[in-house]
């Protein structure tokens, strides 16, 4: 079936079997391989991208689902000038990744948490972050960049 | 991994679903968010020859209030129930278990109405609406009916809906009694629970303490016959027969059965 | 000022948050745009006779390249480039894949062999029966269905009681399921003679999963006589020798390249015999070839870790001496003896930890079971010496009545022992035993914690306070002998590249390796590109294990740029007219100067301009002499809620003392990922099996990975005791974290419900299994 979805602002269509999953699509049909697949059963977080403004695990969502609809990847993050956004700077500036795979996921869904709550605590955020896994980070760093991206970091 | 083969199908209405399902008959599957249905697919323990979206479907996503009770379309996400300000006030139980579902991505994704008709008892909303004596709203080939949540749901992963019925509304009556509680036990905050309670007033409902969402009954008629809810709580695992599995086994359920059937009255009784 | 020591973040991050890493699966090079994908067909089964494969069903299918069985396998390198396949019902042997040296690699090898692909048997579910090249990645599993194995089951050996009844044999020929031993023939009682107080314990320290985010992967090109090889491996050089070994090819014949990993954690150790088998099927059909596994592969079929029953015995006076220690090991190494062999002999060695005990013993065996195999996980042997001598501490306070912080000081090696000698056989270099400690419990605020224990104790609260310590050394760069090389060039640029024989999967060594290039030649580490993991560019090298990169590999890197320097003072010398003597380099401003002339300067541009030939460089290799020994103290604050069992972990407190510390940034979030596997095996995570060798936690939702909600943030000590062992005075930090982690918060929990009568909780102490406790303690008590 043909499936048309708009990539970090560009419209990506491609004729692709009706089981493929989002996630394939952006990897192989968009050439966007930064998103990962980590699991088979939706725990892990790695393929997170933000579906028409929400995060999602692209894993569980067929490419058909998301027929028509707005996708954004971590590649799509960075502004025009190419400054990365508030929370991938704040990665690198907390050290909140190590290997990684987990991070595109990872970030995405902070910058999801982060647009409904603007103002998270740490339990928020942990909680925030339930659904991704990092097996590098202990995620005591990826914790503290969240806090910071958001202005918060009570130390 | 990798779903087997089916044809994807996207209807417009109910009546375009029912169509489809109709025409499909047993091979089809619908698919709301995709959240039960995709990991069992992609397991392959689950493989349906045709996929009915009905995800896409407006008029089945909506909250409403309706005097008596609140409304809620089948196809409306967990994210929107977690932050609907017209379920904080009037059902504060479904609000917050809603927020208790999965993690924030599935949340954006699952539907009450999916996670209703998958009839799996781990579930944390089956339980919600049992408690709430809700009344679901079938639509098929005949018409539609109306379901009370309590004869809802037959056995693990069964349900009172035929294969060619589509689950369009759940009605929540606004309850009578504003206490409230629900537990939630897991080892990870991410896990299914291993067991779970809602409570709201007097009625109780248990996740993952059968092959189905189960009252509490002997609870219940405790307390209606005037025993402390302490009392009332150490009888929260009879007529129940909770599973036995990697994360518990079915005597330490029924402990934990008791102690959060406890907790969740005190609690509802200190929001009362 | 030099850079060393200061928080400097990563070079690596940029890219890996603006366009990701490319890992295997990420490659688009156009070698492999016609990679065909492969598909392994696994056992479903624990232990099984394979009668026949019937591939011709799933070979007739469209976009099927091969399908290919054991015995397609065998002399890859003189295949035809053609993909028949086995006739139905024909399958090797085991013993004749064994006889031609079908070996898997870094096993114990003789009778305890292990195929590529499996032959006449199969051991573990998941073992690789088959695989299956199809055009697309969708189809292979739909293909890997239509594979027809005929099994005939055997009765599965699951547990060391199991192996060690010896009813069913894995490896009939080997003719015991013991395959290795080590340590005392026969205990000697005598040990203990003079012991006022003696406790012995059995320990389940239990299997765990690496669960790297990215799991294996490996794709291959055999083109023009020449074998590539992408791989998530943590030793390019060490995979390359093994696909060597087993493919039968000159080491030159082979490129093995490392792109990004996605974390390995000791599991990613060389290769697997996936990888070989990949290759092998490259070189078979001609076609290029790409694997990356499934989830649920990976946690059946990746190693896993640890999996020992520990029998120990702890003796002492009333006064808190203790004089003798006994720790017995039967080390479950599941279906074929890898690198789990091996582990049994690190946790003898350290079997002490950081105690000063006159007498002690130790004795192992290994044991092949129907399960998934064992090999290196996150500590490799040390964390199980860890978890048994600190449980065994704690056990002995209890049995004296003393606190385990003040039984620790007692007994632990003070500072002017050193180099110090153990009682199994280690010999520690440096180290302030009870600095540490005190530190910990001076951060922690352990008086304070002691007192609200009491207070929730005395008020019978449901939520009881629990307070766990750990003081634990232990070895790094075990292998120092080995070395790691170096080289080093820079450019007419003024630019630099290092070539590393070590290879990051997460680490930074990119960063780290640039700022020691920096602060011995001034050369701004944004000019310094690093290089690892791509045999062709560094043939020689060992690679990232054991906490051993920094120690050796950067030691490798500083020795590197000393030679340069030398070398550029000579070249500079003579382009200045000035005596070597008298040059001085700046490595502020990385100019070389004449002393007393301040005219007379030198960029390395131009000094490595005038070098000629292949240019200012010098290729060296660091081995070291002995091994080193981090050491530290941890305490774990938990709450448990004593009606359900459940815990909750509140706090963790470490001081991790690896030497002088290079980048802070990187040397704590080592610790910090190091706290959270341990705890994680202390709290959560468990491989299980039932008991026909069903794994019953193959995927993440069935295994406890532990998250950002079951964790607290760390809180950190800062303490550098250096080494004399190598020119940074450095030890290793990347396991450290998870030695010292598990045992406090083991203790922690078993702490928390002390006064109920218990005494010891196996791990993972899940909620079930300390509900359990209390319930048996109530018993025990009459109540």
């Amino acid at each position: 079936m043909k499936v048309t979805v708009t990539v970090n602002g560009t419209e990506v269509g491609a004729e692709v079997e009706d089981r493929m999953l989002l996630v394939h699509f952006l990897r192989d049909a968009a050439g966007l391989t930064a998103t990962n697949v980590g699991c088979d059963t939706t725990s892990c977080g790695a393929c997170t991208v933000l579906l028409d403004g929400e995060s999602v695990k692209s894993c569980t969502v067929l490419a058909a689902q998301a027929d028509g609809s707005e996708v954004t990847t971590v590649e799509g993050l960075s502004d025009a000038n190419g400054e990365m956004h508030p929370v991938q700077r704040a990665f690198r500036q907390e050290h909140g990744l190590q290997c990684g795979f987990c991070t595109p996921g990872m970030v995405m869904a902070i910058v999801s948490l982060l647009r409904e709550n603007p103002q998270p605590t740490e339990e928020q955020v942990r909680a925030g972050l339930e659904g991704n896994l990092c097996r590098c980070t202990g995620y005591h760093n990826i914790v503290k960049a969240a806090l910071a991206a958001a202005g918060t970091d009570a130390g | 991994m990798i779903p087997a083969s089916f044809t994807y199908t996207r209807a417009g209405s109910v009546k375009d679903a029912l169509d489809l399902a109709a025409k499909h008959g047993e091979d089809a599957k619908f698919l709301a968010g995709g959240h039960s249905l995709l990991p069992l697919m992609k397991l392959r323990l689950a493989m349906p020859e045709i996929l009915i979206d009905i995800g896409r479907i407006p008029a089945l996503s909506y909250i409403e209030d309706r005097a008596d009770h609140v409304a809620i379309g089948a196809m409306t996400r967990h994210h929107d129930l977690e932050t609907s300000g017209l379920l904080a006030r009037e059902l504060p139980l479904l609000a917050h278990a809603a927020g208790q579902v999965g993690d924030p991505q599935v949340r954006h994704r699952g539907t009450i109405g999916g996670a209703i008709a998958h009839g799996d008892p781990a579930s944390d909303l089956p339980a919600v609406i049992v408690a709430l004596d809700a009344t679901l709203v079938a639509r098929g080939p005949a018409g539609e009916r109306a379901i009370a949540a309590g004869e809802f749901f037959r056995s693990l992963f069964e349900t009172a809906l035929a294969p060619d019925e589509l689950l369009t509304e759940i009605r929540v009556p606004k309850p009578a009694s504003p206490g409230w509680s629900f537990q939630k036990f897991t080892k990870r905050a991410i896990d299914w629970a291993i067991v779970g309670v809602a409570v709201q007033g007097s009625s109780i409902a248990l996740v993952n303490m059968g092959p189905a969402p189960l009252r509490a009954g002997a609870t219940e008629r405790a307390l209606a016959g005037g025993a402390s809810p302490r009392e009332a709580a150490a009888l929260a695992a009879e007529g129940t027969s909770p599973p036995a599995d990697n994360n518990a086994t079915a005597a330490y359920r029924e402990h934990l059965a008791r102690v959060l059937v406890r907790r969740a009255l005190e609690e509802a009784g200190s929001r009362g | 000022m030099s850079i060393l020591g200061t928080r400097v973040v990563r070079t690596e991050d940029p890219r890996l948050l603006t366009v990701g890493g490319t890992y295997v699966d990420d490659l688009r090079v156009p070698e492999l745009e016609n990679a065909a994908q492969v598909t392994f067909v696994r056992s479903p089964l624990a232990h099984a006779r394979i009668t026949g494969i019937d591939t011709s069903e799933a070979r007739d299918e469209p976009g099927v390249v091969a399908v290919l069985t054991s015995r397609d396998l065998g002399e890859a390198a003189e295949a035809p480039e053609h993909a028949e396949a086995a006739e139905p019902e024909h399958v090797a042997s085991d013993e004749e894949l064994a006889s031609s040296g079908e070996g898997g690699p870094g096993a114990i090898g003789g009778p305890f062999t292990e195929p590529t692909l499996a032959g006449d048997r199969v051991r573990f579910v998941g073992d690789a029966v088959a695989m299956v090249l199809t055009d697309g990645r969708y189809q292979g599993e739909d293909v890997a269905e239509l594979v027809s194995v005929d099994y005939e089951p055997l009765p599965a050996v699951v547990g060391t009681e199991a192996a060690l009844a010896g009813d069913t044999l894995l490896f009939p020929p080997a003719g015991t399921n013991v395959a290795a031993t080590g340590g005392a023939d026969a205990f000697d009682d005598s040990i203990f003679e003079g012991c006022e107080a003696v406790v012995e314990q059995t320990i389940v320290n239990q299997r765990v999963a690496p669960v790297p985010l990215e799991g294996r992967a490996a794709a291959a090109v055999w083109r023009d006589g020449k074998l590539t090889v992408w791989t998530s491996t943590q030793n390019a050089q060490i995979a390359r020798a093994t696909l060597a070994d087993a493919l039968k090819l000159e080491p030159a014949a082979i490129r093995v390249i490392a792109p990004d990993v996605g974390g390995g954690f000791g599991a990613k150790i060389g290769i697997d015999r996936e990888v070989v088998a990949v290759a092998r099927a490259a070189m078979r059909t001609g076609r290029p070839t790409r694997w990356v596994e499934t989830r649920t592969e990976n946690l059946v079929a990746m190693t896993h870790g640890r999996d020992q029953v520990q029998h120990i015995k702890i003796g002492g006076t009333r006064d808190g001496r203790v004089l003798a220690y006994r720790l017995g090991i039967d080390q479950d190494t599941g279906a074929y003896p890898r690198l789990g062999g091996f582990l049994p002999t690190l946790t003898s060695l350290m079997a002490v930890g950081a105690y000063d005990i006159p007498r002690a013993e130790t004795a192992y065996r290994v044991l092949v079971t129907n399960t998934t195999p064992i090999a290196a996980y996150r500590g490799a042997g040390r964390p199980e010496a860890t978890a048994a001598i600190e449980r065994a501490i704690d056990l002995f306070a209890a049995e004296i009545g003393m606190d385990p912080a003040e039984v620790r000081r007692r007994n632990l090696v003070p500072p002017d022992k050193f180099p110090f000698k153990t009682a199994s056989g280690a010999e520690y270099d440096t180290g302030r035993y009870a600095e540490a400690l005190d530190t910990v419990l001076e951060a922690a605020g352990y008086a304070d914690l002691r007192t609200e224990q009491a207070r929730r104790r005395e008020s019978n609260d449901p939520v009881q306070l629990g307070i766990g310590l750990s003081t634990y050394v232990e070895i790094t760069a075990a292998d120092a002998t080995a070395g790691e090389t170096a080289r080093l060039a820079v450019h007419d640029d003024g630019s630099a590249t290092v070539y590393t024989g070590s290879s990051a999967h997460g680490q930074g060594h990119r960063t780290a390796w640039a700022m020691l290039v920096q602060s011995e030649l001034g050369i701004p580490m944004e000019q310094v590109t690093v290089v690892h993991g791509d045999t062709d560019l560094i043939p020689e090298g060992i690679g990232t294990y054991g906490s051993r990169s920094l120690q050796i590999g950067g030691s490798a890197v500083h020795k590197a740029a000393i030679e340069v320097k030398e070398e550029a003072r000579r070249l500079a010398a003579e382009m200045l007219e000035a005596s070597e003597d008298d040059l001085v380099l700046d490595t502020d401003s990385g100019q070389w100067q004449v002393r007393g002339d301040p005219a007379a300067r030198l960029s390395w541009g131009q000094v490595a301009g005038h070098a000629g030939g292949d240019g200012l460089v010098a290729s060296v290799e660091f081995k070291g002499d002995h091994a080193t020994f981090p050491f530290g103290a941890h305490l774990a604050v938990v709450e448990v809620d004593t009606e359900t069992g459940k815990v909750r972990y509140v706090r963790h407190v470490t001081v991790d003392d690896a030497g002088p510390v290079l980048n802070p940034v990187l040397a704590e979030g080592q610790r910090h990922g190091g706290i959270a596997q341990g705890a994680a095996q202390a709290l959560l995570e468990e491989v299980r099996y039932d008991a026909d060798g069903n794994p019953v936690t193959s995927n993440l939702a069935d295994y406890a990975a532990i998250t950002a909600t079951e964790l607290p943030s760390f809180e950190l000590v800062t303490m550098e005791t250096p080494t004399t062992l190598n020119p940074l005075g450095v030890k290793g930090i990347g396991e450290a974290g998870t030695i010292g982690a598990t045992p406090a918060a083991q203790n922690a929990v078993v702490d928390a419900v002390a006064h109920l009568g218990i005494r010891h909780i196996d791990m993972p102490t899940t909620p079930e299994r300390v509900w359990t406790a209390i319930m048996e303690a109530q018993k025990a008590r009459g109540q």
